[in-house]
């Protein structure tokens, strides 16, 4: 499936601003919130990406190129990973934990919408090499 | 307060972060040359296809890459440009064997092959076309025109 970049950047700009919201309330109801945008976007149906279609792309020109869903999908799982231990931090009363694992998901958003680099899709290959193995 | 203290370093890192990868992203680098070690060598068997005729291209790649797209455009421009030039690409997952043996870490990552086998230079991130047109001139002549002393470390 191919889609506008700027879908993608536009829900990480959202998703940078919720997530520093949440850093600083220090609120475990919009962590879940957003956890629940990531679950939602690993399956290609983010409220953003919806946001994006419906109220943003009517007003900018058409994409000059489109790009394969798949990389952003990929980041979107991995995003709803460190939302899941930052929640698992807060409901355990363990505040590094829930702020830490915040703040990685932060700098990946962050990254992607200031600078168009995927952290998450960084991450792929690296955690493939970890796993053992395959000759051919 | 933490929470505020925490927003501010985790930005400043991203801004770090952000300038360093773009100043290095796709940066075509020369590699030295371990002439000893058969196993720093391309070879035909590796790739599954011959090597080019006078320089490989091999473009390690994934399903979630999102530069790979272009790099493959920029590569197979500059095959079809530039005679005896062939690219490959590679899925990094299925060939993770190739991934460790070149040190790959990121997607995508280009190896400049020379017609024996020889990475003579890599890029990880999208290269430029004109930086690959000059490595791709850089293994033609072969690398002593690049710098003199490095056979003397045979």
């Amino acid at each position: 499936m191919q889609i506008d970049p700027r879908g993608p950047r536009f829900g990480a700009a959202v998703t940078t601003l919720i997530l520093a919201i949440t850093l600083v309330t220090r609120s475990p109801w919009l962590l879940a919130l957003q956890a629940v945008v990531f679950a939602f976007g690993a399956f290609d149906a983010s409220p953003y990406g919806l946001l994006f279609r419906r109220l943003v792309r009517p007003r900018l020109g058409p994409p000059s190129e489109l790009e394969d869903a798949a990389p952003p999908r990929f980041a979107q799982g991995v995003g709803l990973g460190f939302a899941i231990v930052g929640l698992i931090g807060f409901a355990a009363g363990i505040t590094p934990l829930a702020l830490g694992a915040t703040a990685a998901a932060l700098l990946a958003a962050f990254l992607n919408a200031a600078f168009g680099l995927c952290l998450g899709c960084e991450m792929y290959l690296i955690i493939r090499r970890l796993q053992p193995g395959r000759t051919q | 307060m933490v929470g505020i203290v925490v927003l501010g370093v985790t930005l400043v890192v991203g801004v770090i972060i952000g300038f360093a990868v773009r100043r290095r992203d796709g940066k075509v680098r020369a590699v030295k040359q371990v002439v000893s070690d058969a196993r720093a060598v391309v070879t035909s068997d590796d790739l599954g296809v011959e090597l080019g005729e006078r320089v490989t291209l091999v473009q390690f790649s994934t399903a979630f890459c999102q530069p790979c797209r272009a790099t493959r455009r920029i590569l197979h421009d500059v095959a079809e440009m530039v005679p005896g030039v062939r690219h490959v690409e590679i899925d990094a997952e299925s060939r993770l064997d190739l991934v460790r043996r070149f040190d790959v870490m990121r997607t995508p990552t280009v190896l400049v092959v020379d017609v024996a086998g020889n990475v003579v230079k890599r890029a990880s991130g999208l290269p430029r076309k004109a930086d690959v047109i000059a490595a791709v001139g850089v293994a033609v002549d072969g690398p002593s025109h690049e710098s003199s002393h490095q056979s003397d470390s045979v």
